[in-house]
């Protein structure tokens, strides 16, 4: 790993000036992005970009500024700017910036030098190979495209109040989107295989999760409306969690945006539900050593049998609410200043296969996918409003294939009626991991 | 922002392998934005961001580079790369000279003032105002969020083909959301305004109505009971629905889904396609709308797209790559969202125009449904054509009127059998708000618009029986 970064970070910190804090977050990174399609090379992206954000506090208030260059005289231009960009702020007597905490941060195994050197051909081979096991697998199915991604990058975060940490860390995915046609219609699915070098690829299975996709939505209707049992597949599990874990944070609470603001110790949801916020295990795509703002990334219980325990927490909001940061100062790269978030959300698993819960049930659906999260939930008011599609239950037994239908609840109440969560956990390349889950009361929405 | 000669070398660097295209775009951008929330600024920030791409096509493959560094040593060592990636190929030799050549430049009409001339303070007195506002129509409002962010981006792009302009693109967009807080629970409500255009845009508007709506849909959903569920007419207030066609059939028109396969209207060019009351554009030349550009981001002036005539798919959008391997024009629908992406076809700002109908006599003639005052984001899945968009402002129709305001919820439809749907079209047209449009994780600026309209059958998503 090069000083660079951090050098330049100390650099700019040694300006503080009193009455200032400063902190500087210096990035550089590179990425290579193989797109195939009909067995050729559709495009190859090669990536490369660095930058840094300074972020001023004085008396209270707040200025940022950022440049996607790491040349000398534009690090001095944006500390200029952010230090100008404090004069206009109003005072906020929580402002400030993290301070140590004492919290050593656990070691991680973010950087895989075999991934670092991994051939561009090899890169391309894997993609082409990838739509080649899955063009076989099914006569029905054309691949859209399938794709080989890979990034990788460090960091340097230094600060006036004594934060001073850097970092590398580097992934690698594959994934193929796929077409099914069927008697006058298609369907579409997608998979995808995630590690932290590419040995770990398992591509068989990408292959036949993108087929089984598509091909299990053929000859799908839609259904008729009212209220019924649902189990989630995991990977709608992960995008639920997404929404549940943004009522959950801490600068939402403090500035009255979060439906369970005061609900700490209460019980939220049904006693099956353990959720907790945890970057520091190694198996999540999104695992970190340290959050945004320099802290020590931990492991954080958010709901515990049911029971409210915390929410998370930046410096700000922390300071705001009276307790520490929980370490989940989130950063989206040099560009932005952090702000509260969950790292690595879990949904504790249970003791069985979706399976045997779809074996439990009368009728119900089985939802393989959802869409319109960002226009049919608010996190605010709680109310959830998705598109879906997915398989109907009936007596014990996946049946016919739906689509075109909408699931409808609150927050709330989706989780107050988790019955069961399922054994079979997936780490997925999002911010939450995957695991079956079964529902009671949501209101399908489809024929009159 | 470079020199023709500098531009030639590079473009020379990028064919050494044989291919026969190579573009460079070079972007500078500087942004400011200001956000307010709490009832204090939040943050004041600045940024620039400046760099360039470089794109080599070779048959079926494109090759693409990009760096920070626009050295002439940077540009050729992103060239090189970018050539690398597309491999090698026998792909003949043209290269259109520009040395001695001025870049053709886009036209700046729109801006009045640029927003790099306005103080930063005069933005924070529009946000407090704007808080202020919201915050006056009712004790209910609980908390106020709103921002400014506005930029200015110099671009150039040139090709081998001989492309060679350069263009100035300002914006400003203006955002608030209020919560209010009532017996059972919170609700939220919304407002924006983006144009592509300079700070004048602040002189024609006033942030405080914006406000005071945004409040208003807060506190009116204070009493609005769940959205009924399952299938019904939905009449569509003016200008908020356009985000229906561009999820319905807007993306299911871009050249690239077409060449695949992977849209609903492949193979329909000449057909009904849609309720013959539907005549569908896509058209970037419109003064200061937010989807709005002199050229495209291949270089290519935008125009004027009729995509649906009289429910008539009369054509598709095309970027480079698609236009060129089909032999045909470039619509100017070649887009991205900064340096570090790939163009690829995108919508600009995209209207179905007025049709013969009163808006009232649309209402009137609902016995029951919901009437939409203000839509949310969607998103289609333009292979099957399902979609999905979100009802921010919605009410019950009953007996021909408007009745009670409903919580939020998503439509649900399949895009070709909602466009035959439309039923009945008004006289009247809106453009709506600004909007992202998301594509292959690319978000680009967007318009939309739209007469008051009735779908005769949309899925409503909500919770009632």
């Amino acid at each position: 790993m090069s000083p660079e970064l951090l050098d330049i970070a100390d650099r700019v910190v040694a300006q503080t000036q009193p009455g200032e804090q400063l902190e500087a977050y210096v990035a550089r990174g590179s990425s290579t992005e193989v797109r195939v399609y009909a067995g050729e090379v559709e495009h190859f992206v090669s990536a490369a970009s660095e930058g840094v954000g300074i972020r001023v506090i004085r008396d209270g208030r707040t200025g940022f500024a950022h440049a996607g260059t790491l040349d000398p005289a534009a690090v001095a231009e944006v500390l200029a700017e952010a230090r100008e960009n404090v004069t206009y702020g109003t005072p906020d007597e929580w402002a400030g910036l993290a301070e140590p905490d004492g919290v050593e941060p656990i070691e991680q195994r973010l950087w895989s030098d075999e991934l670092a050197s991994f051939a561009t051909t090899a890169k391309v081979d894997l993609a082409l190979e990838l739509e080649r096991l899955t063009v076989a697998l099914d006569e029905r199915i054309r691949v859209d495209d399938a794709n080989y991604v890979d990034g990788g990058g460090e960091a340097a975060i230094v600060t006036s109040t004594g934060v001073r940490r850097h970092g590398r860390s580097n992934a690698c995915h594959l994934s193929v989107s796929t077409l099914a046609d069927g008697d006058g219609e298609t369907q579409t699915g997608f998979g995808f295989s995630v590690g932290a070098h590419p040995g770990e690829f398992d591509l068989e299975r990408a292959a036949r999760e993108a087929v089984e996709r598509a091909t299990r939505l053929l000859g799908a209707r839609k259904p008729p409306s009212g209220r019924t049992a649902v189990i989630f597949d995991p990977f709608v599990t992960a995008q639920m969690l997404g929404v549940i874990g943004s009522t959950l944070n801490g600068e939402a609470v403090v500035k009255g945006r979060s439906i369970f603001a005061d609900r700490l110790g209460e019980s939220i949801a049904a006693d099956g539900v353990t959720l907790v916020d945890d970057p520091t295990d190694r198996r999540a795509y999104t695992a970190t050593d340290t959050d945004g703002e320099g802290l020590a990334a931990r492991r954080n219980v958010l709901i515990n049998a049911g029971r409210l325990e915390r929410f998370v927490h930046s410096s700000y909001s922390g300071r705001r609410a009276g307790l520490p940061s929980t370490g989940n100062g989130v950063r989206g790269g040099y560009a932005g200043s952090p702000g509260a978030g969950c790292l690595a959300l879990r949904l504790l698993p249970g003791a069985r296969s979706q399976a045997d819960l779809i074996a439990g049930i009368d009728h119900g659906v089985l939802v393989l996918s959802v869409s319109g999260l960002h226009s049919g939930v608010n996190a605010i008011s709680g109310d959830v409003s998705v598109g879906a599609s997915g398989i109907v239950i009936r007596d014990g037994a996946l049946a016919e294939p739906i689509r075109e239908f909408t699931l409808a609840t609150t927050v709330q109440r989706l989780l107050s009626e988790v019955v069961e969560v399922g054994a079979d956990e997936e780490w997925l390349p999002m911010r939450a991991t995957g695991v079956s889950v079964l529902v009671d009361g949501v209101t399908i929405s489809g024929t009159s | 922002m470079l020199e023709p000669d500098v531009i030639d070398r590079v473009l020379a660097e990028a064919k050494r392998n044989g291919a026969p295209f190579a573009e460079i775009y070079v972007e500078d951008r500087r942004s400011t934005s200001v956000s307010f929330d709490d009832g204090r600024v939040d943050q004041v920030s600045n940024g620039r961001d400046r760099g360039a791409g470089i794109r080599v096509v070779r048959g079926e493959t494109t090759g693409y580079a990009h760096t920070a560094d626009l050295s002439e040593q940077g540009l050729i060592a992103a060239a090189r790369a970018a050539a690398d990636a597309a491999g090698r190929g026998d792909g003949g030799s043209r290269v259109v000279g520009l040395a001695g050549r001025a870049p053709e430049r886009g036209e700046r009409r729109e801006v009045v003032t640029s927003p790099t001339e306005v103080s930063k303070s005069t933005r924070v007195e529009l946000l407090e105002a704007a808080d202020e506002a919201a915050r006056s129509v009712s004790p209910s409002i609980v908390q106020v969020s709103a921002g400014i962010g506005d930029s200015v981006k110099r671009i150039l792009v040139a090709n081998s083909d001989g492309v060679f302009v350069t263009d100035e693109v300002t914006r400003v967009l203006f955002r608030i959301s209020a919560v209010a807080e009532g017996d059972a629970g919170m609700q939220t409500g919304s407002e924006s305004l983006g144009h592509t255009r300079g700070w004048e845009v602040f002189g024609e508007f006033d942030v405080a109505d914006l406000a005071r709506s945004a409040a208003d849909q807060a506190v009116l959903k204070l009493r609005a009971r769940p959205a009924p569920s399952g299938q019904m007419p939905v009449v569509i207030a003016k200008g908020t629905g356009g985000v229906l066609f561009h999820e319905a059939c807007g993306h299911g028109l871009e050249a690239d889904h077409v060449a695949k396969g992977a849209s609903v209207y492949a193979g329909k060019v000449g057909e009904l396609v849609a309720s013959p009351l539907v005549t569908l554009v896509d058209d970037g030349t419109v003064a200061g709308e937010w989807g709005t550009r002199s050229f495209d981001d291949e270089g290519h002036p935008t125009r004027r797209n009729v995509l649906i005539s009289g429910g008539v798919l009369v054509d598709y959008m095309w970027d480079h790559v698609r236009a060129s391997r089909e032999g045909r024009p470039v619509t100017g629908n070649g887009r991205r969202e900064d340096y570090t992406s790939l163009p690829m076809v995108r919508m600009t700002n995209t209207f179905v125009l007025a049709g013969p109908d009163d808006p009232e006599d649309i209402i009137a003639a609902t016995p029951e449904g919901v009437y939409v005052a203000r839509l949310g984001g969607g998103s289609v899945n333009t292979a099957t054509g399902d979609f999905v968009f979100g009802m921010r402002e919605a009410y019950l129709i009953e007996n021909g009127r408007i009745t009670e305001p409903l919580r939020e919820g998503n439509l649900i439809g399949n895009g070709p059998q909602v466009l035959r749907d439309i039923d009945m079209l008004g006289a009247d047209f809106d453009m709506g708000g600004p909007g992202t449009c998301g594509k292959d994780g690319q978000g680009v600026p967007v318009g939309t618009g739209q007469p008051t309209l009735r779908v005769a059958s949309l899925t409503v998503g909500g919770t009632a029986a």
